[in-house]
């Protein structure tokens, strides 16, 4: 190894390391937490001392997926042995299964809302900045500058006028409302990703292209995107991650039919409060995911959230 | 005014280019490729700015069916002479300080420490930013589970470490402790994003620069003052960008900890704005409300990009 002033010493990079991962082990408690609370007996998530050690269970689980009823001892005699583990668990309160709750549902609507307004946004996103980046737009700087702007409003300011708009419609609680609303607001950041990615891309294989007899589409399609998919497939991501997350237009907009996850996990109760065990499964289910495309994106996500400002 | 730009896009676009090529014109391309981006952005966010202008010289109330009456600036006179607006302010101001001060000094220190490249740094570093990523309405209702007195995560750590009862605090029911829970849930969530821009600023310094600088014989203090620290500042102003835009929009985390409670504490503006708006339907007053929130973001954003330009010249 050639000698470097600038290489730490190796005491410094032990140091770095230990105060690096004790601040990353802090950092995980909280998440560490709502995963292990899924797993665990009501009993056992309100104890004191907070529990690390404790018998797993999927009551959480099952009560996350399902509405119960209490029932006198005598019925639930008449029933007979209970059939199935989810029956186990429920009988030991005195209670049955009514029927499956409303989170299954919720979540659904999140994929739905999610992926429909990622697709719209990545496909228009790709091919205004494929504009942008090719043709002599005039006041480019300035579209893409208002394009970046409407980012910066508050979201509860520009739902009063869309709450409005939506009435007339007829879109307040629909999908299609949610994934052209949500599809508007991740097009500034589809836009100037996917912008940047594409300038990345040398002019000169589309030039080679073109003289080779293709069209204009041709080059796109065929030489333009393989090239940005890396790009285009983690713009897509990030668009993805937020519509998954976002709640305060759907709080504000949804209450029924095309509600989604975020704003209905904090509404599941039980007996007397929050059940947190069920809360915390609902919220493991919803977070993993984006935790594991985190980690897939761990390359571009600089550039994500600063809207390609900052490239590493 | 959309017609027009494109027109004119269409026509930069040199004639020789459109016909050398088979198919459709470059500037039918260009034209076709840019005007449905630019009408959804006009009809979701251009068109209701607009509504919401007209609307905050009026009374009024979306839920009732009366008729409309235009009255002049009151609604902005009302609001800036009202004391909670500024209660409300207040509290914006204390959280967007706290955040941005507290995240950019731990943001900045452990980027630095990062850039020691110990063995597996990018692992970790991928673990820090997790809490980024995650719904902040989903994880800000599951903090008040960690900052319940008594059974509570946060409490028990607290108490374990400084002796004192874990039930004779509750940092979300408590005057003087609720600005300072969400303070601590949003440095949490958002200290890896200062983080990452830090440590891509620290990443792109030369390392020339330093080998220079010890050849000169300067000390290693010296060199974090007078290299390190300039050659970030555009990095970290930037951070600082961001972190300021989103939190005074803030709205879904602190919702959910607090709900803007205890009293009005934490009632930042997105919240105030959100009860006038939709639980008391003011509507006349809360869009006057909201342009006053634009006014603010676009001025305090501008004249900070020209701070932030006037550091990258130098």
């Amino acid at each position: 190894m050639t000698y470097s002033v600038t290489e730490p010493s190796d005491r410094q990079k032990w140091i770095a390391g230990f105060l690096v991962i004790g601040y990353a082990l802090i950092t995980l408690m909280p998440l560490l937490w709502i995963i292990a609370t899924g797993f665990k007996s009501p009993a056992d998530a309100i104890a004191y001392p907070p529990k690390v050690l404790f018998e797993p269970t999927l009551e959480g689980y099952v009560n996350l997926f399902t509405t119960r009823t209490r029932v006198t001892e005598e019925t639930l005699a008449s029933l007979g042995e209970p059939t199935t583990w989810y029956d186990r668990i429920v009988r030991q309160y005195d209670m049955i299964i009514a029927g499956p709750s409303r989170y299954g549902e919720r979540f659904l609507n999140s994929v739905i809302i999610g992926f429909g307004s990622t697709f719209l946004s990545v496909f228009l996103g790709t091919i205004a900045a494929y504009a942008f980046s090719r043709f002599r737009v005039p006041l480019k700087d300035d579209l893409l500058f208002f394009i970046l702007s409407t980012r910066m409003m508050p979201p509860i300011a520009v739902a009063i006028p869309i709450f409005l708009m939506f009435r007339q419609l007829g879109l307040n609680d629909t999908h299609a409302g949610m994934i052209l609303l949500y599809t508007a607001v991740n097009l500034s950041l589809s836009v100037w990703l996917i912008h940047g990615f594409i300038e990345e891309i040398p002019i000169e294989y589309e030039e080679a292209a073109l003289i080779d007899g293709y069209t204009r589409f041709q080059a796109f399609y065929k030489v333009v995107l393989p090239q940005a998919a890396t790009g285009i497939a983690s713009t897509a991501i990030f668009c993805l991650i937020f519509a998954w997350n976002e709640y305060a237009f759907a709080v504000l907009l949804t209450s029924g039919t095309a509600q989604t996850a975020p704003p209905f996990i904090p509404t599941i109760i039980g007996v007397g409060g929050q059940d947190w065990p069920a809360v915390a499964a609902g919220a493991t289910i919803f977070l993993v995911p984006v935790m594991v495309f985190t980690i897939l994106l761990r390359k571009h996500l600089l550039r994500g959230i600063t809207f390609g400002a900052v490239r590493k | 005014m959309v017609t027009s730009t494109l027109e004119r896009a269409a026509e930069a676009t040199p004639p020789g280019a459109a016909r050398r090529i088979k198919g459709l014109s470059d500037r039918a391309i260009a034209w076709i490729f840019v005007a449905p981006s630019i009408f959804l952005l006009l009809a979701v966010n251009i068109f209701p700015l607009i509504w919401t202008i007209n609307l905050s010289f009026t009374n009024f109330k979306a839920n009732r069916n009366r008729e409309v009456e235009y009255i002049g600036l009151r609604n902005y006179e009302r609001i800036l002479t009202d004391a909670d607006t500024w209660a409300t302010m207040q509290a914006t101001a204390h959280f967007l300080f706290w955040t941005i001060a507290v995240q950019v000094l731990i943001g900045f220190t452990l980027a630095y420490l990062i850039n020691k490249k110990f063995k597996g740094n990018d692992m970790w570093t991928t673990i820090i930013v997790l809490p980024m990523m995650l719904s902040p309405a989903v994880v800000g209702n599951f903090w008040t589970f960690l900052y319940q007195p008594q059974i509570g995560l946060f409490n028990y750590v607290v108490a374990f470490f400084t002796g004192a009862d874990a039930s004779s605090f509750s940092m979300i029911g408590e005057v003087a402790l609720a600005p300072w829970a969400i303070v601590i849930v949003d440095t949490w969530m958002w200290t890896p994003f200062v983080m990452l821009i830090c440590l891509a600023g620290l990443r792109s310094i030369p390392e020339s620069i330093y080998e220079a600088a010890e050849c000169d014989r300067a000390s290693k203090w010296r060199q974090f003052w007078t290299i390190t620290i300039p050659m970030v500042l555009p990095f970290l102003m930037l951070a600082v960008l961001f972190r300021g835009i989103e939190n005074f929009k803030m709205f879904d985390l602190v919702v959910q900890l607090t709900g803007g409670g205890p009293g009005n504490t934490t009632t930042l503006t997105s919240i105030d704005l959100k009860r006038e708006a939709f639980e008391k339907w003011r509507t006349g007053y809360a869009s006057a409300y909201a342009v006053i929130l634009f006014v603010t973001v676009f001025g305090l954003a501008s004249i900070y990009v020209k701070a932030l330009n006037k550091v990258k010249e130098r």
